[in-house]
């Protein structure tokens, strides 16, 4: 059995997707583990939802591209109803001519279990996601809210118990506080159920709060593949840098000091850097960088910072955010530094500068990333 | 606008309660006129032929389209733009016309002119508004539906079956009851296309007023006009019910 658990759910190997001549899924190849809640980021038209439909079975892959495998079984010619797979839709998609009860019964109806089980199965697919089968269970998807009508459309797709559910973008349609709800019930179902979770979602916040791993996705391919720590705090390129969190931006010529070290001379003057293990940099060739806001500090530029790399500038705004404050600089060599800061009290403790005056942002050389160019 | 309107039809309706041969002013009640129509051979044949090539043609329509909204609205054909605007011109083409050309084209195939041109005079007529009702209601459906019940186990047929008909209902009952109260009332293009002893209602109405005004006409008519309403009120909420049949 210990063998059995590291054979991956979801195998894409090379598989690519066009339409009308244009690779909306781009020679796109990842694994996912049994168990594993899995996100596919990015913006719209980066061929997340194609990658997830391409899963799901409505759309072919591209003859003779690659190979798409669930559960170890090659599926490119399987229709969407022979693969077995969950799937909750951003819409809800819930039957409008149909009861709660009979939403959630259609799956097994089709699947012909035996009559007498299905009503118990209903039920516990019901309060598995918090719905009172009693008060629901004959109502009409028109009469609940959408909190509930995805909480139906999540129990009609787990109530066949699948070992892969497909979710995309399924709480699009909710407001803030509701949504961060949901996402903490979906990460719990997804622990308790042991079910393989893909879920497509363009809201980075999202990903970060329930993934196992994330792909970031950008123009039909795979920017970066990695746990929410892994693109957040190494991204490997200026999309994903920007995509996921915020980033100042710099970029300048490079020169190896040995041991993934480098020198970077931009505009701004000189930094010292350090690559992240993996990261390919040509010496001498320009190379870009991304700093995080809340890796970043802001002097007085009559101080000397501790960090070794710092750049001169004027303070523009102070942004007032409650747990943290974020104080843009206008750089003297041009463009915007953002800089975030813990509050520690603005009332006890304010910051020593104010607007206009004139400031250094800085930052330790491994609180950088090195980027590799996008192509 | 409404007295404009409607006017005529309750005069109808009130004179055909008239206990007088002659129509021009009230005299008393009487169901007289009901009772002498349903004593009258021809009329009782025109309903029920009528009634026939209604309950035919509206079978056939409905079902041809039907088909052919689907196809336009989920397929990408070649020549589709074309069948989408070819299927206007029924709607718009002025009934006259659609009669004699029907009658040519029997005449260049030899069919005999009678019940079963009329049909077929019926069902071409039908399709397009069929098509127009169902197809409006299936450009507000989308895919996803669909795409649900596929992935809770049900193949192409089946999700059809159980989720894009259910959906669709309200519009073909809707275009159903629409293309019947056509069919039932037509007179122009039935007169072209029927032969001797086919008369649907509408065709024995008008010989019997070409003839003499007797108010029995009155009757008839009050019937067509209050079946007709009754249906159209039908297609109408029909075509409103959100789908939802508990």
């Amino acid at each position: 059995m210990t063998s059995a658990r590291l054979d991956p759910v979801v195998e894409f190997q090379s598989v690519s997707k066009s339409f009308d001549g244009k690779r909306a899924v781009d020679d796109v190849s990842f694994s996912i583990q049994p168990g594993e809640f899995f996100s596919l980021l990015g913006p719209s038209g980066c061929g997340k939802t194609t990658t997830l439909r391409l899963l799901a079975g409505f759309e072919p892959a591209d003859p003779g591209t690659g190979e798409i495998r669930i559960n170890g079984r090659r599926v490119n010619e399987e229709r969407p109803w022979e693969r077995g797979v969950g799937m909750v839709f951003q819409n809800y998609a819930l039957f409008p001519h149909l009861s709660v009860e009979r939403n959630v019964a259609f799956g097994l109806e089709q699947r012909r279990v035996p009559r007498a089980e299905i009503p118990d199965r209903v039920h516990r697919a019901l309060d598995l996601v918090r719905l009172d089968p009693r008060e629901f269970g004959r109502r009409a998807p028109s009469q609940l809210s959408g909190g509930q009508r995805q909480r139906v459309a999540l129990a009609r797709a787990l109530v066949l118990e699948p070992r892969l559910l497909l979710l995309d973008e399924p709480l699009g349609a909710l407001d803030l506080k509701l949504r961060k709800e949901m996402q903490l019930e979906l990460k719990s179902l997804n622990r308790a159920l042991g079910i393989t979770f893909v879920y497509v979602t363009h809201d980075q916040e999202e990903a970060l709060t329930m993934s196992d791993r994330i792909a970031v996705m950008d123009r039909g391919r795979i920017a970066q593949l990695g746990t929410p720590a892994d693109v957040y705090e190494n991204p490997r390129t200026a999309f994903v840098a920007s995509f996921i969190g915020e980033s100042n931006f710099f970029s300048g010529r490079s020169e190896a000091l040995g041991d993934r070290r480098w020198r970077i001379t931009s505009a701004h003057g000189v930094f010292e850097v350090v690559a992240e293990p993996g990261v390919r940099v040509a010496a001498g060739a320009e190379v870009g960088i991304a700093v995080r806001p809340e890796w970043m500090d802001v002097y007085p530029l009559d101080q000397t910072p501790p960090e070794e790399n710092a750049v001169p500038g004027t303070v523009q705004e102070i942004i007032y955010l409650g747990e943290t404050l974020h104080v843009l600089v206008a750089l003297d060599a041009g463009g915007t530094a953002k800089v975030a800061v813990r509050n520690e009290g603005q009332l006890i403790k304010p910051i020593p500068w104010t607007r206009g005056a004139r400031a250094a942002v800085a930052w330790l050389p491994e609180d950088c990333q090195v980027l590799e160019p996008s192509e | 606008m409404s007295l404009f309107l409607h006017a005529p039809l309750v005069t109808l309706i009130v004179f055909s309660f008239n206990d007088s041969r002659f129509s021009a002013s009230w005299t008393g009640f009487t169901l007289e006129w009901y009772r002498r129509m349903l004593e009258r051979n021809d009329i009782l044949e025109g309903l029920g032929r009528s009634l026939l090539v209604g309950a035919i043609a509206t079978v056939v329509a409905t079902t041809f389209g039907t088909l052919l909204a689907l196809a336009l609205a989920r397929h990408r054909f070649r020549g589709r733009r074309v069948v989408e605007s070819l299927l206007y011109l029924p709607l718009v083409t002025p009934e006259i016309i659609i009669g004699i050309s029907l009658l040519s084209l029997f005449v260049f195939l030899g069919v005999p002119l009678g019940l079963g041109t009329i049909t077929v005079a019926h069902v071409a007529f039908c399709v397009a508004f069929v098509t127009v009702v169902v197809g409006a209601r299936l450009r507000g459906m989308g895919r996803q539906l669909e795409e649900a019940a596929m992935m809770l186990g049900a193949d192409e047929w089946a999700a059809f079956w159980k989720v894009t008909v259910p959906q669709l209902m309200p519009g073909i009952v809707s275009g159903a009851l629409l293309a019947f109260t056509l069919s039932f009332d037509d007179y122009v293009i039935t007169s072209f296309v029927s032969g001797s002893g086919s008369s649907t209602l509408p065709l024995v109405v008008y010989g019997m007023v070409r003839r003499s005004i007797e108010p029995s006409i009155n009757a008839i008519s009050t019937v067509i006009v209050v079946a007709t309403s009754g249906l159209l009120l039908l297609a109408d909420r029909a075509g409103r019910s959100a789908g939802l049949r508990s």
